[in-house]
């Protein structure tokens, strides 16, 4: 603003006006990174959406966040990037017909994904204890249930996590764009392009998405060092996360944590496109539900009854 | 799985009697029949083999024949007291017991309805003579856990890694701690 003389009223206006406000801010923009931020910061701050990226500059951030981890978790840490396999359509199946509640794929997910442990507590999973007279009828679902044992007389239970929409309501929420479905199905954010405003979790209708109120609380010795760009990697305060099918799994070819902890095998996952996967075998020879099927998202998430 | 826990002693005991018999079983005529070699499934069944774990066998319990190749075979059907009596057989026990499973000529095999012979390893096909439904569910992949590549090489359970089969219904669990209430969350 110095080498553009202004009258005095001008100059008190420029904050006021569009265009002295537009150059208002550039210039105070300029001078705050300059003065407030080191090189690597401001990396991180004028970066671009992780599918603008050139392979170059996708490179040299995993590096960067490889590094970052590495010494703050202490132990070699890896970020990937796997992209979607061609030919995959992802699904998976629940058979609330097995599932006894014993939330054992929360924790397993919890552990697999970096979820914060306390402070926020993060679970991607949320399993409901239902009411068998009832149904399927969320009036009568309880997520904080204790018990000694599970599954308790009258009830049934139905875990729920992000079902992957083909349609998905909070891609479509997010001003940003910082939260996308991939060619294999799965919904991602990127967390370095999240603005923390919450729309998306507003819009899912099935309460998938959690918000880091505050700084993640994940032990060091706890984490683990097998991440994803879009995935598992550790998470900053102030963004939102959800279930991505375990990403930094399913696209090396491994199931998901929660279809292997399962202790009665309730939960299957697979190809869509492929008729020989577990999940077709479930959807042509089981009773199969999505859940709120009448608002048209589409889920690849699908409930079934084996019995 | 609650399966028979032998004591130690008794343990003991029969690896050393099973020991013993394979030195004297040189020398000592008449030998006692050798162990079947475990190969595949019996050739007449030319079902695909799965990818398996090793069978939830209690520690030191097999195989079998470290005490049974030494013992008669008793054919009556009655209360075990002396060995394996801490199996509480609750699975149609009124019409079933050990030898409509167990063979009573070879007890490292199990063997089927027809008469034909079973590995351990392959116990679902015994499972899967009256659980057809299960068993064709096992094998899709529907029925059952599984672990390691859903579109590569995978681990079958077995249907006794998760279901006793002298008391095949599912055991209750203790459920894992509830989440948070909002109203406990601070911010």
């Amino acid at each position: 603003m110095n080498h553009d003389p202004l009258p005095e009223v001008e100059v008190a206006l420029a904050g006021r006006t569009p265009a002295g406000r537009r150059r208002f801010l550039r210039s105070a923009l300029a001078s705050v990174a300059v003065a407030g931020l080191s090189a690597c910061k401001m990396e991180e701050f004028l970066g671009r959406n992780y599918r603008e990226l050139s392979r170059d500059e996708l490179g040299s951030i995993l590096a960067r966040l490889e590094q970052k981890h590495s010494a703050g978790y202490g132990k070699a840490v890896r970020v990937g990037n796997e992209a979607a396999q061609p030919g995959v359509d992802f699904g998976y199946g629940l058979d609330l017909s097995r599932c006894i509640g014993c939330r054992r794929c929360v924790y397993a997910c919890v552990k697999e994904n970096n979820q914060s442990r306390t402070e926020p507590q993060i679970h991607w999973i949320k399993v409901l204890e239902l009411n068998k007279e009832h149904g399927v009828d969320l009036g009568h679902a309880d997520a904080y249930y204790e018990a000694d044992e599970v599954p308790r007389p009258g009830h049934f239970y139905m875990p729920v996590q992000c079902q992957q929409c083909a349609h998905p309501a909070c891609v479509k929420a997010c001003p940003v764009g910082a939260t996308w479905k991939e060619p294999d199905g799965i919904v991602v954010v990127d967390y370095d392009w999240c603005i923390g405003c919450r729309c998306c979790m507003s819009a899912c209708p099935y309460g998938a998405r959690r918000f880091n109120w505050a700084e993640p609380n994940l032990p060091k010795e706890e984490m683990n060092p097998d991440t994803h760009y879009l995935g598992n990697r550790p998470r900053p305060k102030g963004v939102v996360e959800k279930c991505t099918f375990c990403i930094q799994r399913v696209r090396k070819g491994r199931y998901p944590a929660c279809v292997e902890i399962c202790p009665v095998g309730a939960r299957k996952f697979g190809n869509l496109l492929d008729p020989q996967s577990e999940i077709r075998q479930v959807m042509e020879t089981k009773r199969v539900f999505v859940f709120k099927e009448e608002l048209r998202t589409e889920p690849q998430f699908y409930y079934f009854y084996a019995t | 799985m609650s399966d028979p826990m032998p004591r130690q002693g008794a343990r003991s005991v029969a690896l050393a009697v099973f020991a013993g018999a394979a030195a004297i079983a040189v020398a000592a005529p008449p030998p006692p029949p050798p162990p079947t070699p475990r190969p595949s499934a019996s050739p007449s069944r030319a079902e695909e083999r799965l990818e398996v774990p090793p069978p939830p066998f209690s520690e030191g319990i097999f195989p079998c024949t470290g005490c049974h190749a030494d013992l008669p075979v008793n054919r009556t059907r009655r209360t075990l007291t002396e060995m394996h009596d801490d199996i509480d057989l609750r699975h149609d026990e009124q019409h079933r017991w050990c030898l409509d499973c167990h063979d009573a000529t070879d007890r490292d095999w199990l063997h089927l309805a027809s008469g034909d012979r079973v590995p351990f390893e392959e116990s679902y096909r015994l499972c899967g003579q009256c659980h057809g439904d299960k068993y064709r569910d096992w094998r899709a992949g529907i029925h059952g856990r599984r672990v390691g590549e859903w579109n590569g090489p995978r681990m079958y359970l077995l249907c006794v890694h998760c279901h006793n089969p002298h008391s095949p219904a599912f055991k209750a669990l203790k459920p894992e701690p509830r989440p948070q209430r909002p109203s406990e969350i601070r911010r």
